[in-house]
Parts: structure tokens; C-alpha cells; sequence
């Protein structure tokens, strides 16, 4: 057969990762295009009503010392990394649950996919790429829509918060989708919104400091992904950087998203296998 | 194209093929034949090199898919049996996009979903959403997608299940001049008269084993008789009588509403059962067809 003597290295007709990653780039454009409208309300306009609410209406009432809201002249600029932080990993969970779930049972996308040289590798790749593509594009508007707000303290400092929102994104979708393909039926989603997210959007430190919740607490908090998150946000936004614990907490979320990221292609592989 | 030496795929304790040799050759349409539950699809997912091989020896295009799955999957088409077409998209992105998968350039890819819709027959389809179209139309949306990298190999499990007589002629047309045009297709089906106008040769499949091999004509010379003689005695009858026509036929069959006799000339059985004084409520003389010889070799019971 003529065909098969093109000879490489790698084995025959074996993709690179990148290219495993751009063979599926028109797909994904397809799907931003059909729903970036119903994105731009829970990306953009739902966080920004709870700036309002909490930051700007319930913040006016709330009058403390720099030195108790970890360096935050006013409550709006303490609760905004937090806010923002834990909306990155709302945003993520939400696209590694359902839409998972869906390309396996229902759409039955990754099948279609993997009938052709794209791998599970590759599947994993292209779908959390576009996870962080959300996440990275609604923080980026949020924290421009922020700026007026004067809740920065130096023009860079917005820019290293963002990328640390990336990060727990990253971070967090990878861990859901290793998640989402072990689970058989969506009820399980149900358990990681009440038990997972709702606790840590409300108890990692977005929207008080960790130091009131007492001792014991305090270190669960500590523990959490989100967490880490949230203290780097913070500390980039008030400029009130400690780089030793910065390195922490990136090391944290970087080891949780290798570990997220590997068990989701193991989990996958295993799941499309019939 | 396909060489498979003792291939066999287990999911834990369930052996769902438990050691098939085939041989598929360019050009051919080979057919998979077999009930619900024989093996069919599992083998289908080892050749389309999506599921593992358990044991045994599997070469798709001279290549292992162990090693060169994307190599041998750049040069597959598969027509699944449930479709994955992406609900979500219009009819001409499932094909633009899926082209791109096999890494066609842009341009290659318009041009080539522009060409299959029309052998598909859905042109005035081209910016519908997939969840308008009729069943017969998605099976051939499907079936064109499969072609977007003009595989040598097509895979076809059970492409007309669930359409109506219509769909199913003018998907076999099509089936028909892809093969005419060199394509090598390899086909599962459970329905016979499927088998007999497409594959030029077939295995049939149960419990995870090949029964039988050969082609349509060779598979009914070998394991039924020339012809069959249908006689209908009537509701009760048909077994007290069966004794009475035994010796007529190489084999008779007793269902519950007629008697078959397999014989090489149906006319004669027929004459001798009135000759003994027997007299059917209807006779039936037909040819043999590849029904009897599947009904033969994997049973009339349900296999689930």
C-alpha cells in the first residue's frame, strides 16, 4: 500500500499536541458563536450585579480598618478580587459539568471526534483550552469594567490578579471535567454545586477574611483551591504582595491542575471505551 | 484491508467476541450478519480502532491500531450506528467541521462538503439545523460526513435501521456506487435482504463467534436447500401433520402458523403432500434466501 510509507518517528499519523489542539479550533468557534449571548449575562452582567450589591450597597455599610480587611482601604476593594476569583470558578465549573456530560451522552460529540486521528488527548486539550478562553475573556471585562471603580492600587498589579483568575480556573475545570466523565448521571452535579461550589464561593475568603471564621476553620479554608485563588487576586489587586506565599499558592493550583488535567484524560479514555 | 486472527474483546467478565479470524479485501463489501448481542458492533469498534483489541492479532490498512490508531483513523470512515451528528451545528458545518478534524485545509473542506451534500441529496439542506431533518436524511448527512476524508475503508454498522423503504433503496444506491467507485465497505446489518444486495461476502456472527463465511449464494447452498416449500394446514394442525411430510425435505420446520419443508424442488413436495391425501389451507414455493440460513444458524429464539 503506497499510502503507508510516509515514515516518522512518532507512530504513523500520530498528532501533535498543538495541532490535536487547532484541528478543532473552527469547532469551538462555531460554539462560542452560538453562545456568547447567553455567556455575556453569566460572564459579565451577573457579576457585575454583585459588585453592586455586595461591594457598593452592602459595603456601604461596612466601615473597618485596612489592617482587618487585609489591607483593603474599603470593603468594595476587599470583596472585588474575590469576587472576581470566584467567579472564575463558577464560570469553569459550569463548562466542565453539563457541556461534559453532554459531549459523552447526550450530543455523543467526543464519539464523533475520536472516530477520526484526534485522540482523547486531544479532546481534553481543545475543550479545557476553550474553558480557560471563557474564563480569560469574562475576567478580563470584568476587571476593565472594575477600573473606575479605583479598587487598584498599581496599574500591574490588575494584570498578575487576572492571570492568577486564569489559574484557579484552570485549575477548577480541569478538576470538574475529571469529575464530570466519571459520573453516569447529572444528579451528581447537583452534590458538586451544593456541597463544592456554594461552600467555597461563600467560605474561601471572597467575601470576609478567613480569620473570622476561628482557628479550625480558618485552616479548612486554607486548604481550599479557591482559596489560594482568591488570597493571590487579592494581594496583586491591593498590592500587598508576600511572594513566598504567592509561589504557595500558584504551586498549589499549578499541582492541581496537572492532576485535574490527568485524571481527566484517564477518566475519559476509560468512559469512551465500549 | 482488515486482517483479524483470533480477535476477541471482553468488558470484564463479558466476552463479547471470543476469537474471529476475517479477511477483508480491497473493493469488497464485506458483510457483518448477526442477532442483537453477537459481536458485531464490538468488532466494528476494534476495526475503527476506537476499542482496544483484548488478545489476539488485528491489522486495519497493513497497520496495528495499538500503535496507529490516528494513522488508521485518518484513512476510516465510520458510520455509527447511533448518529453523532452535532445537533447544535447547521448540516454544512457537520461537514466542514469534521473535515477539519482530519486536518483538511480550509478550502479542501468546502469543496468537499459542497460535493457530498449533493451525493447525499440534502444541497437544499445546506444551513438547516441538524434536529430538522428526516431520519433518512441524517443517515445520509452521516454517511457523507464519513466520506469528508475519501477514506479507502468505510464502516457501516447497521446503516438502514429505523428507516423507511424509500430511505433505505436510495441509501442502498448510494452504498452501491461508493463501492462501484472503489470504496471498500464493510457493513453490519440484521436484516438479510440488506446483506444480499450489498456484501459480496459475509460472515455470519453469533454469541461472539462466526457461524458461518462465504458469500450470499455460497452461505445458502451450503447451509439450506434450493428452495423452500411453505404449507399452511391451519392453527393446531401444523405439528400433528409435520411427522406425516418429514421424509419430504432434507429438514422440516414446524411454526406455529405454517410448516416449512427445505427441498431442492418445493413443487414436487407440494405435489406429493396432496398425492397423501394432505390438504394445506395454502402452499407457498419460494427460493431460499439468506434468512433461512441465518434463522438456521443462530435460532429463532431472542438472543436477549
Amino acid at each position: 500500500m503506497t499510502s503507508t510509507t510516509r515514515q516518522t518517528d512518532r507512530p504513523a499519523g500520530q498528532i501533535s499536541v498543538i495541532e490535536g489542539v487547532t484541528r478543532q479550533y473552527d469547532y469551538w468557534l462555531t460554539v462560542l458563536k452560538r453562545t456568547w449571548r447567553g455567556g455575556v449575562v453569566s460572564s459579565f452582567v451577573t457579576p457585575l450585579l454583585y459588585v453592586v450589591a455586595m461591594g457598593v450597597l452592602l459595603g456601604g455599610f461596612i466601615e473597618a480598618e485596612p489592617d482587618k480587611l487585609e489591607g483593603a482601604t474599603s470593603y468594595l476593594a476587599f470583596v472585588v478580587p474575590g469576587l472576581v476569583a470566584a467567579h472564575a470558578m463558577t464560570l469553569a465549573v459550569g463548562e466542565t459539568t453539563y457541556p461534559v456530560m453532554g459531549a459523552i451522552k447526550w450530543h455523543k460529540t467526543f464519539f464523533a471526534q475520536l472516530a477520526t486521528p484526534l485522540a482523547v488527548r486531544d479532546l481534553v486539550n481543545a475543550f479545557l483550552a476553550f474553558v480557560i478562553f471563557r474564563v480569560a475573556s469574562a475576567c478580563a471585562v470584568f476587571m476593565l469594567v472594575l477600573t473606575p471603580f479605583g479598587v487598584f492600587e498599581t496599574w500591574w498589579g490588575p494584570i498578575l490578579a487576572w492571570l492568577s483568575q486564569i489559574l484557579v480556573g484552570t485549575a477548577f475545570a480541569s478538576l470538574v471535567f475529571a469529575y464530570s466523565v466519571r459520573l453516569k448521571s447529572e444528579e451528581g452535579f447537583g452534590v458538586l454545586f451544593r456541597l463544592g461550589v456554594l461552600p467555597l464561593t461563600l467560605f474561601s475568603g471572597a467575601f470576609f477574611p478567613i480569620g473570622n471564621l476561628g482557628p479550625v476553620l480558618e485552616w479548612v479554608a486554607r486548604l481550599t483551591p479557591l482559596w489560594h485563588g482568591v488570597s493571590l487576586s487579592r494581594m496583586f489587586c491591593l498590592d500587598t504582595v508576600d511572594w513566598s506565599l504567592v509561589s504557595i499558592h500558584v504551586g498549589v493550583l499549578v499541582v492541581l491542575t496537572a492532576i485535574g488535567w490527568r485524571l481527566a484524560i484517564t477518566g475519559l479514555d476509560k468512559r469512551l471505551e465500549v | 484491508m482488515i486482517s483479524a486472527r483470533g480477535l476477541r474483546k471482553s468488558f470484564g467478565d463479558f466476552e463479547a467476541v471470543r476469537g474471529i479470524d476475517v479477511e477483508v479485501r480491497r473493493g469488497e463489501a464485506f458483510g457483518f450478519l448477526g442477532p442483537n448481542g453477537a459481536g458485531k458492533s464490538s468488532t466494528m469498534r476494534m476495526i475503527a480502532s476506537v476499542s482496544p483489541v483484548t488478545s489476539g492479532e488485528l491489522r486495519i490498512l497493513g497497520m496495528d491500531p495499538a500503535t496507529d490508531g490516528p494513522a488508521i483513523r485518518g484513512r476510516l470512515g465510520v458510520c455509527p450506528q447511533e448518529d453523532t451528528l452535532d445537533n447544535e451545528l447547521n448540516v454544512f458545518d457537520n461537514l466542514y467541521i469534521y473535515g477539519r478534524y482530519f486536518g483538511i485545509d480550509k478550502a479542501t473542506c468546502r469543496e468537499r462538503a459542497q460535493e457530498l451534500l449533493e451525493f447525499a441529496q440534502i444541497t437544499e439542506k445546506v444551513r438547516s439545523r441538524v434536529e430538522d431533518l428526516s431520519g433518512g436524511m441524517k443517515r445520509r448527512l452521516t454517511i457523507a460526513r464519513s466520506l469528508i476524508n475519501r477514506p479507502d475503508l468505510l464502516l457501516l454498522d447497521e446503516p438502514t435501521t429505523g428507516l423507511d423503504p424509500q430511505a433505505r433503496h436510495v441509501l442502498w444506491d448510494q452504498l452501491f456506487r461508493l463501492k462501484q467507485a472503489g470504496v471498500t465497505l464493510v457493513i453490519t446489518t440484521h436484516y438479510m435482504d440488506e446483506a444480499e444486495q450489498l456484501c459480496d461476502r459475509l460472515v455470519v456472527m453469533d454469541k461472539g463467534l462466526i457461524a458461518a463465511e462465504g458469500s450470499p449464494r455460497e452461505l445458502i447452498d451450503a447451509h439450506s436447500t434450493r428452495e423452500v416449500a411453505e404449507l399452511r394446514f391451519g392453527v393446531g394442525e401444523n405439528e400433528a401433520l409435520a411427522e406425516r411430510v418429514a421424509d419430504l425435505g432434507e429438514r422440516v420446520e414446524v411454526l406455529p402458523d405454517r410448516l416449512l419443508v427445505y427441498s431442492d424442488d418445493g413443487e414436487h413436495v407440494v405435489a406429493q403432500v396432496h398425492e397423501r391425501g394432505l390438504h394445506p389451507v395454502a402452499t407457498l414455493v419460494r427460493r431460499s434466501s439468506l434468512e433461512d440460513v441465518f434463522l438456521r444458524l443462530t435460532g429463532r429464539s431472542l438472543a436477549e
